[in-house]
């Protein structure tokens, strides 16, 4: 999806400099995973401003991948796991989860939407 | 003598307007149904894929018997198959680690009716991915391995054991020393349960270091992998390395990302068992050239009341 996202792969380095820093500045969107769902399924942001995803898990270990933005993060327990996007492109790109956790982790999944 | 016949006959079966995909081990165009005379050295096995057993919905209210049904129709095949070939997904996940085994134990039971004595089996993310193999490999043995036949080198990959998806870095390293010993030329098959190729990633399609496992494969020329996992037949070609998926045998799935969600298609009742079958794979006398026939349970009578509770 192009060089916009090019600096998605480095993140999870930058975030271990920049975690306090940066999360001071921008827009931090708590995400939960559970057997079988994200909340919020829909995450929503705006072209042009960064945002944190902090992903936890409410049971065991999830993943979180999106595809078209080069994520692919994993969600361990008693952890939290950062990840900074930087919405340049409106349109939607689907999320999902990695780490089989059951009947029903086919359904696990959602959507970041980014508007213009 | 009798082998001659019974090529004749898996012959005559290629010919009735079943889908017969010639499928080139590598640019080898030999297709068996251009032969008149059966070469006495052809064979053919049946790959089964996803069975679920234990599954329960909508998408398959014959679930108790479905299996049972793929077993009676390898079973009434004209001529045997040398060998049957289960890519993964035997059972359908359950965190009860006393059901898990139960319910193989329960496949096992059924598939004891094959009358094709050499089965090879593989798990599936459904058997596999909780216990990273446990159950599965108490009950079936070890989950990579190979073994020669005939000519043509088989190995097993699994991508499944791992949560996440990955063949790892030991059995990459097992797999180079397995095949290391072949000629650039030697015709290889692939058994694995997900597409070692991004099919579509976001649908879980993928093996997170499947094109790892192609970079290694490449290095031979005369490649064809089989698998299961994605519930609908596709064939795919990586530079000269040929993937074909296989039909399962619980409930058919869209076609890749043709849809916003992997949900099954809807079981219909004017036409049960629809998308839901098994193939065999005939192979000629050079080895290197395959030809692949997709056998639909649709066709098969009603379903017989399941002898056992079905777990
Ligand atoms: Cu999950």
């Amino acid at each position: 999806m192009g060089a916009q996202w090019m600096l998605a792969p480095f993140l999870a380095l930058l975030l271990v400099a920049a975690n306090a820093d940066v999360a001071a500045q921008e827009k931090v969107i708590p995400v939960t995973a559970e057997r079988f769902k994200f909340t919020p399924g829909v995450i929503e942001v705006k072209v042009g401003v960064p945002v944190v995803l902090e992903l936890t898990t409410l049971d065991r270990k999830h993943g979180f991948q999106v595809p078209d933005l080069k994520i692919d993060e994993t969600i361990e327990p008693g952890r939290v796991t950062h990840v900074r996007i930087v919405p340049d492109k409106a349109g939607t790109y689907d999320f999902h989860c990695t780490v089989f956790c059951g009947s029903g982790h086919e359904e696990m999944a959602g959507q970041i939407v980014v508007s213009p | 003598m009798n082998e001659p016949k019974g090529r004749r006959e898996f012959m005559q079966l290629l010919g009735l307007g079943g889908v017969v995909f010639a499928s080139g081990l590598a640019g080898a165009c030999t297709n068996i149904l251009r032969k008149s005379v059966a070469q006495e050295d052809d064979f053919f096995f049946v790959q089964l894929s996803d069975s679920h057993w234990g599954f329960k919905g909508p998408p398959n209210p014959e679930a108790a018997n479905t299996l049972r049904q793929a077993v009676a129709a390898v079973n009434a095949l004209p001529s045997a198959p040398d060998f049957v070939v289960f890519t993964g997904d035997l059972t359908h996940t359950t965190d009860d680690e006393a059901e898990r085994r139960k319910r193989m134990r329960e496949f096992k039971a059924i598939v004891a009716d094959l009358k094709t004595p050499v089965q090879h089996y593989m798990p599936g993310e459904h058997d596999a991915s909780l216990d990273w193999g446990k159950a599965y490999q108490e009950n079936f043995g070890p989950t990579h391995y190979s073994f020669d036949y005939k000519g043509i080198h088989f190995a097993v990959l699994d991508n499944v054991s791992d949560p996440q998806a990955a063949i790892g870095d030991t059995q990459m390293d097992w797999l180079l020393a397995d095949l290391k010993p072949l000629r650039p030329e030697a015709p290889i098959v692939v058994f694995t349960h997900r597409p070692l190729f991004d099919l579509a990633p976001a649908w879980d399609w993928a093996t997170r270091d499947g094109s790892k496992a192609i970079d290694l494969l490449q290095h031979w020329k005369n490649v064809t992998v089989f698998y299961g996992h994605i519930h609908q037949e596709h064939h795919f070609r990586t530079g000269e390395i040929a993937h074909h998926a296989a039909t399962s045998l619980i409930f058919p799935l869209p076609a890749p990302l043709s849809q916003p969600k992997r949900t099954p298609v809807p079981w219909d009742p004017a036409h049960p068992r629809r998308g839901l079958g098994f193939r065999e794979i005939s192979v000629d006398e050079s080895r290197l050239a395959l030809t692949l026939k997709q056998d639909s349970l649709e066709g098969v009578g009603a379903a017989q009341p399941a002898a056992a509770s079905g777990g």
